[in-house]
């Protein structure tokens, strides 16, 4: 069979379905707004308490990472992200379902060299690439504020 | 003895049989159309162990040992057994077999290792260097997936071309008794490789391997598709299925009719939307093997079956250095008679145009 990579690929392209983005994108757009909304309602509750407001905000991520770990534990969370997809992953919901799920999986190797060193293998790119990026924003900030 | 037909086909003289086999699932395989066909189902996906390894490993023991069971036969009757899976360095079947004793030959073909076990037991058989021989394989959807995916709780999504690995195995235990069903012949597959780099497609990069060694078969012992009552392929799944059947055609071949995927059979993608294109797996052939072909051909229900195991041999290493996915396929002649005529005899002298193989696009 004489056939480039070219070529094979088209007959790929034929017998491969394409996601199902009339679907994909309304859920994740759904299910995002719906993560902000409770995060806002938290927060509205937390300033209604007294909170101050910095500190509310910050209380609400502290919230919501909470809940996507322990619904990670209970194995509920990647099921509501069946259906919520990216609206489930780009939420600061998704960054604690990154760190909980490796330690769920790995904690079978100890908690050293498994659950340990494991727990940012998807988290870790997110960490490092974040740092990295707020820093150089920093200093085009610092430059811009010279002048 | 095994003897040459044409370039890349052994014809079995004295045919092998299956003298017994065994098959393992779980929860889902359990819930799919072949849920009657297994030998033992555990609902458990864990069987009783405490990580997915050991499970995977327990699997392997539990298709050994049903299927010796089923045979009245005792791991000292084993002269070899030939067994492989997913994970790294083969661990489910050196844990799974090792209080057996038996002597063991480690294989790794990916999801191709019951085509590939089977193959080299039944030369070992045919060839007299062994009374009975063993080949095993298994795979987990947990354990494949820690290995070469995502963690189990991972909140990602399942692209529409990915493929779910079936938490099963099968065993098959071969000897020289006379008795269906016969392995008649095995062909042995090439790396093919045409350029996919998409994990998530494996029946895509599995399907130019399988086209190779079908046509081979054919090519080498001048048989023709009408001739066989199915011709099932290991794990192509919905994609590679397709993109198969049109390769074959390309090529003047047409198997339509006789073409089954064992990903497609084990699971239903309507009521089981999330297994997506189909199963995969070496437990996956391994299981549909020992399930339910094995024993349609035992009750003369099929008569000339042409299984064809496919595996995808990447690493996660590989993937991530940007390599595309080589893919393999083994074929292996089931038939339920040890001479139906139609196979070339050592003696006759096969005219194949050996010289023409041709490299790859």
């Amino acid at each position: 069979m004489s056939m480039t990579p070219q070529e094979y690929e088209s007959i790929n392209q034929k017998y491969s379905p394409a996601s199902k983005s009339w679907k994909t994108i309304p859920m994740a757009w759904l299910f995002g707004g719906l993560i902000c909304c409770i995060g806002q309602a938290l927060n509205d509750c937390y300033q209604a308490l007294g909170i101050e407001k910095d500190i509310a905000s910050a209380t609400v991520s502290v919230t919501l990472v909470f809940l996507a770990a322990l619904l990670t534990g209970f194995g509920v969370y990647d099921n509501i992200a069946k259906y919520g997809g990216a609206g489930c992953l780009v939420p600061i919901t998704g960054f604690s379902n990154a760190v909980a799920s490796p330690a769920l999986d790995f904690k079978s190797e100890g908690l050293i060299l498994g659950l340990g060193a494991k727990m940012f293998v998807i988290a870790g790119p997110v960490i490092v690439y974040g740092t990295t990026a707020s820093i150089i924003y920093g200093l085009i900030l610092y430059l811009f504020h010279l002048y | 003895m095994p003897y040459r037909i044409g370039k890349y086909t052994l014809g079995l003289e004295m045919p092998p049989t299956v003298v017994s086999y065994a098959s393992v699932g779980s929860k889902k395989e359990g819930e799919g159309p072949l849920k009657d066909d297994f030998d033992y189902i555990e609902m458990d996906s864990y069987f009783g162990e405490d990580t997915w390894e050991k499970a995977e490993s327990r699997i392997q023991r539990e298709a050994i040992n049903r299927a010796l069971e089923k045979g009245e036969l005792d791991p000292s009757d084993i002269d070899y057994v030939f067994a492989g899976d997913l994970l790294n360095q083969c661990t489910s079947s050196s844990y799974g077999l090792r209080e057996l004793g038996i002597p063991l030959f480690g294989l790794y073909g990916a999801c191709s290792t019951m085509a590939e076990s089977l193959s080299l037991a039944s030369i070992f058989i045919d060839s007299r260097a062994a009374e009975r021989c063993a080949a095993v394989t298994s795979s987990h959807f947990c354990s494949a997936e820690r290995q070469f995916r995502f963690p189990l709780e991972y909140a990602g999504q399942r692209t529409p071309t990915s493929q779910w690995t079936v938490t099963g195995g099968g065993a098959v235990i071969i000897g020289s008794r006379k008795k269906a069903p016969y392995v008649r012949a095995v062909t042995t597959g090439t790396v093919e490789d045409y350029g996919i780099k998409d994990v998530n497609n494996m029946g895509a990069a599995m399907a130019p391997a399988a086209s190779a060694t079908i046509q081979r078969f054919f090519k080498d012992t001048g048989m023709k598709p009408d001739q066989f009552d199915m011709i099932v392929t290991g794990d192509l799944g919905y994609v590679g299925s397709g993109i198969l059947l049109e390769l074959l055609e390309k090529q003047g071949l047409d198997i339509h009719r006789q073409h089954k995927d064992c990903g497609l059979m084990i699971f239903d993608r309507e009521s089981q939307p999330e297994v997506q294109a189909g199963g995969s797996g070496c437990g996956c052939s391994g299981s549909v093997l020992c399930g339910h072909i094995l024993p349609k051909i035992q009750q003369g229900k099929l008569k000339e079956v042409l299984f064809i195991a496919t595996g995808a041999l990447m690493s996660t290493t590989s993937v991530q250095q940007g390599g595309t996915i080589p893919g393999i396929a083994h074929l292996v002649y089931l038939s339920s008679e040890a001479e139906s005529g139609k196979l070339p005899k050592q003696e006759q002298e096969i005219h194949c145009s050996c010289g023409g193989r041709k490299g790859k696009g």
